[in-house]
């Protein structure tokens, strides 16, 4: 198990550097020129070229690459050209926000996602299982964009429940010591910021759990469907099992295998894609951070942003792999 | 009056599907008194599982109706509330299944599911119910038991998975336990093996064994009486050494005969032509007929009666219904 985790940790490299030349290749595709950006749309001519040679863009692009990659190796993600801040330490604010709002909305997801599905596959045919998998439908469905603008129009304006954008309340702001913000109240005991955190969370979160959580209680239904003709699911009932353990200990353990999978990379796709969700909550997080950077032609936070996101995709990919060997004995990884 | 320790009557098990709800097991009636072996025959499609489900009381509910009586010990099971027979389920009545290779949950470890029965039903802790399991697993012939706790059922062969299945169903100290086809999947030498480990238990701790089997082997070497099941219903009743010495049904026959018998080289192994009607599509009369040799015109137009013999036997079938039918039968048989 060990040297299995150590073997896909190096297996990493060669897709980090792969992910890097794309990004960095991808980045130069862009039309448009960082130096004008910079300088404005009055500078001149002499002005742009020393800006040009002064973030090193009018080297060769392989020299440019070679650079950039020496400078990953040595945990040096470049420095942005819009705030002229290593990435390495502006990132974190921004990826925190967006961990913590995936965390929220994968938690909401699954426990949902899940139990709905189990519930379904338990009475299947009823009325329960009918609405669930209808409501999962429209869920998979459902654009998120128009999801949140319609959370924020309802819940927000209309009925005045929940603030519509942000984090936190601007006139109060929350004291960033990790950055998780719930975090963050609770260890200065500022338990009202806490629940404006909280208030601030709910709708994103909504927002960004509902496809997951329908793909989820899909994929849950379906593979304890599968698992209640077993054979030992007879054998458990035989010993006076109550159905309710007879479900969650002997069936959804053997479900789990696919619902893991599929929360891995759910989880995955929340990080890096949970841009149009952030955009819309006014959220800053990394979805945030790089589309600002794409506009502004910041070459290095988007090649770094986008590496960043693959690399804990990976990570998820890795724990779920690992996860696998924990769930079933039969599978061993050598 | 004393009660037999279970007895079926008029059991009528039938399922609900898009062509209507269609019976299973029809008016099937039978006992087993406390100890005793009996041995329900019949090919694959006659009702034998179903039979054995509904006395436990896991036909699914949402497509399954279970009608007539089943007496446990004066108790009737058919109408018993789902908390009841969860009660009685592994802990009174016990059940192992014929396929051992998928009937252990892979996921868990052996000595966790040996154990589920006693903290459900004695709601013993760990230690104590762990030692128990040990105990029973060497009464199984399992060695090793305690290493055997900790493993998980794909690092078992087949015939240790079904000793762990015999060791599960015989923890609570049950007083019927209902084998469905238990050696079935095994190879020969570990049938043996798995037969008298059965024979064994029933002898010292008294269970009564309910063998469902299409084995005949089988019941001649564990049951005391049989009870032969054709398309849900039951056609032959009787002592295991009466059935075999002089079997009534035709259907019985057939099955006898199809059994190779070493001391005569056949060119061919006897079959019974044709093969169980799927539920449903019954006919009117006797169910064998459209197989039977010596099926009459009464055979087609109406179903004969379980009818006793003097011996104790019961035979459902028209032959013996009349005394001249009964001649054609004893000379064809004759003539075989």
């Amino acid at each position: 198990m060990f040297s299995f985790t150590v073997r896909r940790l190096g297996a990493l490299i060669p897709v980090l550097l792969g992910m890097a030349f794309i990004v960095f290749m991808m980045v130069r595709a862009i039309p448009g020129n960082p130096a004008q950006l910079i300088l404005g749309q009055q500078a001149s001519k002499e002005a742009v070229a020393a800006m040009t040679t002064k973030l090193g863009l009018d080297q060769p692009w392989h020299i440019q690459f070679f650079n950039y990659l020496g400078g990953l190796f040595t945990g040096d993600l470049g420095v942005s050209i819009k705030t002229n801040t290593p990435i390495a330490e502006e990132i974190w604010p921004y990826l925190a926000a967006t961990i913590e709002l995936a965390i929220i909305a994968m938690i909401i997801a699954v426990v949902i996602g899940v139990n709905a599905g189990i519930i379904s596959a338990w009475f299947q045919n009823s009325w329960f299982d009918y609405i669930a998998m209808i409501i999962a439908l429209i869920g998979v469905s459902m654009p998120i964009f128009w999801l949140g603008l319609m959370e924020q129009y309802i819940v927000a304006i209309h009925f005045d429940l929940l603030p519509t954008t942000g984090r936190d309340n601007i006139r109060d702001p929350v004291e960033a010591i990790t950055n998780l913000y719930l975090l963050d109240t609770l260890l200065q005991g500022r338990f009202d910021q806490f629940i404006e955190v909280v208030r601030h969370l709910i709708l994103p979160s909504i927002a960004l759990a509902t496809i997951p959580m329908a793909i989820i209680a899909r994929m849950t239904r379906s593979s304890m469907l599968e698992v209640m003709r077993s054979d030992f699911i007879r054998t458990a009932r035989a010993k006076g099992m109550r159905m309710f353990w007879v479900v969650y200990k002997h069936s959804f353990k053997n479900a789990l295998i696919p619902v893991v999978t599929v929360i891995g990379l759910q989880t995955g796709l929340l990080l890096g894609g949970a841009i149009l969700t952030e955009t819309i909550f006014g959220w800053p997080g990394i979805g945030t951070y790089i589309y600002d950077a794409i506009n502004y032609r910041d070459y290095p936070v988007v090649q770094s942003g986008i590496l960043v996101i693959a690399f804990i995709f990976v990570i998820i990919n890795l724990c779920v792999d690992l996860l696998y060997a924990a769930i079933d004995p039969r599978i061993k990884y050598k | 009056m004393e009660f037999p320790m279970i007895e079926v009557k008029d059991l009528q098990t039938s399922f609900r599907t898009d062509n209507g709800e269609i019976p299973v097991v029809d008016s099937v009636s039978f006992h087993i008194e406390p100890g005793e072996v009996l041995g329900i025959v019949g090919e694959s499609g006659c009702g034998k599982s179903v039979t054995s489900l509904s006395i436990m009381g896991l036909v699914p509910t949402n497509t399954g109706k279970v009608q007539g009586k089943i007496q446990f010990k004066g108790e009737n099971l058919a109408t018993a509330s789902e908390a009841r027979m969860r009660k009685i389920r592994g802990n009174e009545i016990a059940m192992i299944f014929q396929e051992p290779m998928t009937s252990l949950n892979p996921l868990f470890t052996i000595g966790e599911q040996l154990t589920e029965s006693l903290r459900i039903h004695r709601k013993w802790n760990k230690k104590q119910a762990r030692a128990r399991a040990i105990e029973m697993m060497k009464l199984v012939g399992l060695g090793r038991a305690e290493a055997l706790m900790d493993e998980y059922p794909h690092q078992l062969s087949g015939g240790m998975r079904q000793r762990v299945m015999i060791a599960m169903a015989m923890i609570c100290e049950p007083e019927l336990l209902i084998a469905d086809e238990p050696t079935t999947t095994l190879d020969v030498t570990i049938q043996a093996q798995i037969l008298e480990l059965m024979k064994k238990l029933n002898r010292e701790t008294n269970t009564a064994i309910m063998m469902i089997t299409h084995d005949l082997g089988v019941v001649a070497e564990m049951c005391q009486r049989m009870v032969v099941m054709y398309a849900g219903k039951i056609v032959e009743e009787g002592d295991v050494s009466t059935v075999f010495q002089s079997p009534k049904h035709p259907y019985t026959v057939g099955l006898i005969q199809s059994v190779p018998d070493m001391r005569e080289k056949k060119e061919r192994l006897y079959s019974i032509p044709g093969q169980v009607p799927k539920p449903g599509s019954q006919k009117l009369g006797c169910q064998f007929a459209p197989r039977c040799t010596h099926a009459m015109d009464r055979c087609l137009s109406e179903a004969p009666p379980l009818q006793p013999f003097n011996n104790g036997q019961k035979v459902r079938c028209w032959l013996y219904g009349d005394r001249k039918g009964a001649d054609i039968y004893d000379s064809a048989i004759s003539s075989s």
